[in-house]
């Protein structure tokens, strides 16, 4: 985390800690594809700070207008649907931030990830943290969180998973997990290594690193 | 002494001695073109806006759609109305002549003083009528890379337009991909689909059934195909709106009256709208040059060219591409700029796609739709930075 030196801590106060997380695990001038790249925040931390070749998916075409006026390439459409259309080994990295338990068919999501890209790196809320337990555990009611915000009728979530939910998927679809961190409410990163049961208790949401097996 | 000519006179005039620059290729710089002619001697007539910087990096070129022209951003010569993109081109406009060296040239095949089949052929003295070979938008491109050369420009900023324009932008960027920085095709297609295929078919056949198109000699026969070509006016006119803004503009509202007169006049608002397209139309445009430039837009099918595969047609590009759709475009629906996308996508192409929510139709393009240029202003924006052009 070294290089990069005063523009970073710029950019830090400014950028989600999420995505300086994410934005760390990504090689120096690789190509990347960001999938739900939002109004294109971690494509230009990625442009500016790694010289990354990046690409961006995203839905709204106001994020939309606001990449592209941003000089960014991004195209507007949908992870669930278009993600289909891209050749094999495209990128070196796939991206998806905060957007897998919003997809209709996260598996497929993920295994298009993996043959666009070399590596996929994934980053959801964790249903599996403590207080969500605690919540349907004791209220019996669907939980509400920093990171889950929202009453279960109003969610975009409807995919949503644990930690170990979600490793579980991944050895399904024969991918490797390179590396995995959990973060606090504020985006934190925690625990940086610790055993999955560890991160599915205490990790307010996770980002996984994957890699294609063999 | 003044003589007031009719617009149709005007427009007749305008084929051979237009009121726009003109450019005069002679028979040791002939068109080649795709039907394997040469075409000399070939006139390009065209309009600029701004000024070519020292560096001649800051051109753009615009290319117009199937009876557009070269008057971009100036009142036009026959019709006297504004020109065709003044909400797009201008000062402080997204694409900005304070900033901006613009070009734009009517099409080989059109009607306003670039060769077409109204011009005179100098080896007959009579206009060329259907002797004119049949034009394709690569022929078309290739006419403007010989301007632009003319014009000792190596290198476009951008090259931009909709419709059969953003054809000629695509075949731009396929043809030339060192020349073009970045392109950006708006509510276009890669290739024409059968329903715009069909529908160029029943516009040519109400031209070609008119009695006083007359083999299309017309113009040595002092007759004018008028009636068939507004009728193909009118029905293209039909495809350029949608269902939705034809409610809210015209419903089933009467025109100047209360209640059906049983007849065949215009009852309805929406016929009398048509007709007054059509009549209009007319006018200012020639009926073989409608033929021709329906029919370069119907044999366009970019990746036939490729073996078949668009990428290929793509592929290595540098240029930064921003092709951009409206969501109530059915002549050329999203799924045609989907298909353009996931074809520079699977090129490792620079590209950004954004359809656009309106209901006004394939015309959007030329409307004033707030977010469309608000993204134009924004890829132009992002492109003239990337490519060191000053601000404006």
């Amino acid at each position: 985390m070294a290089e990069g030196g005063t523009r970073r801590d710029a950019l830090s106060r400014t950028a989600r800690i999420d995505l300086l997380i994410v934005a760390d695990m990504v090689e120096q001038r690789s190509r990347v594809l960001d999938v739900g790249c939002g109004d294109g925040t971690l494509l230009r931390l990625l442009a500016e700070e790694r010289g990354v070749d990046g690409r961006g998916i995203e839905l709204s075409q106001y994020g939309v207008n606001h990449c592209v006026a941003k000089g960014l390439s991004v195209v507007q459409g949908d992870a669930d649907t278009d993600l289909a259309d891209y050749p094999d080994d495209a990128f070196d990295y796939v991206i998806l931030s905060q957007t897998l338990q919003a997809t209709r068919q996260p598996r497929t999501v993920l295994e298009h990830m993996l043959r666009i890209g070399r590596r996929a790196i994934v980053s959801f809320p964790n249903f599996g943290h403590w207080r969500v337990r605690g919540q349907v555990a004791f209220k019996g009611r669907m939980p509400v969180t920093d990171c889950l915000n929202v009453p279960w009728y109003e969610t975009p979530n409807i995919h949503l998973c644990t930690v170990r939910d979600f490793l579980a998927l991944v050895r399904e679809i024969g991918a490797r997990t390179e590396r995995g961190i959990a973060l606090d409410r504020f985006g934190r990163p925690m625990l940086d290594g610790a055993p999955w049961w560890v991160l599915n208790l205490l990790g307010d949401q996770a980002v996984f690193r994957l890699s294609r097996k063999g | 002494m003044t003589i007031v000519q009719s617009p149709r006179a005007m427009s007749q005039l305008e084929a051979d001695a237009p009121h726009s620059l003109v450019v005069r290729f002679g028979a040791d710089q002939p068109l080649k073109m795709d039907a394997g002619v040469n075409l000399s001697p070939l006139s390009i007539a065209y309009q600029t806006y701004g000024e070519l910087n020292a560096a001649k990096s800051n051109a753009v070129l615009i290319c117009h759609a199937l009876t557009g022209d070269q008057h971009v951003a100036n009142i036009h010569p026959i019709t006297g109305k504004p020109g065709w993109w003044q909400t797009m081109v201008g000062p402080g406009r997204p694409i900005d002549t304070n900033r901006f060296f613009v070009i734009a040239s009517n099409v080989v095949g059109g009607c306003m003083g670039t060769t077409g089949p109204a011009s005179t052929d100098p080896a007959t003295g009579r206009a060329y009528g259907l002797d004119l070979p049949l034009v394709t938008i690569r022929d078309m491109v290739r006419a403007q890379a010989m301007l632009i050369d003319h014009l000792g420009i190596e290198s476009l900023f951008c090259v931009v337009g909709g419709s059969m324009g953003g054809m000629q932008v695509l075949q731009w960027a396929a043809s030339y991909p060192q020349r073009v920085f970045a392109a950006m095709p708006i509510a276009s297609a890669a290739k024409h689909s059968s329903q715009n295929i069909a529908f160029h078919e029943v516009g040519r056949q109400a031209v070609m059934a008119d009695p006083e198109w007359r083999n299309g000699r017309y113009l040595d026969e002092g007759t004018s195909p008028t009636k068939g070509l507004a009728v193909a006016r009118m029905a293209a006119h039909i495809t350029y709106l949608s269902d939705e803004a034809l409610q809210r503009k015209f419903g089933r509202n009467f025109q100047d009256r209360e209640a059906p007169t049983f007849s065949f006049d215009a009852d309805f608002q929406i016929e009398n709208y048509l007709r007054h397209q059509g009549t209009t139309f007319v006018d200012r445009f020639d009926a073989n040059s409608y033929l021709y430039v329906t029919r370069a837009c119907d044999y366009f099918d970019l990746a036939s060219d490729y073996g078949g595969s668009l990428a290929a047609a793509f592929k290595g590009t540098k240029t930064r591409f921003c092709v951009v759709s409206f969501t109530s475009d059915w002549l050329y629906p999203t799924s045609d700029s989907r298909a353009i996308v996931h074809a520079l996508n699977a090129a490792a192409a620079s590209v950004s796609f954004v359809e656009i929510d309106t209901d006004r139709g394939h015309d959007a393009f030329l409307l004033d739709v707030p977010e469309f240029i608000t993204t134009t202003r924004g890829f132009l924006d992002a492109a003239a930075r990337a490519r060191g052009l000053a601000g404006s």
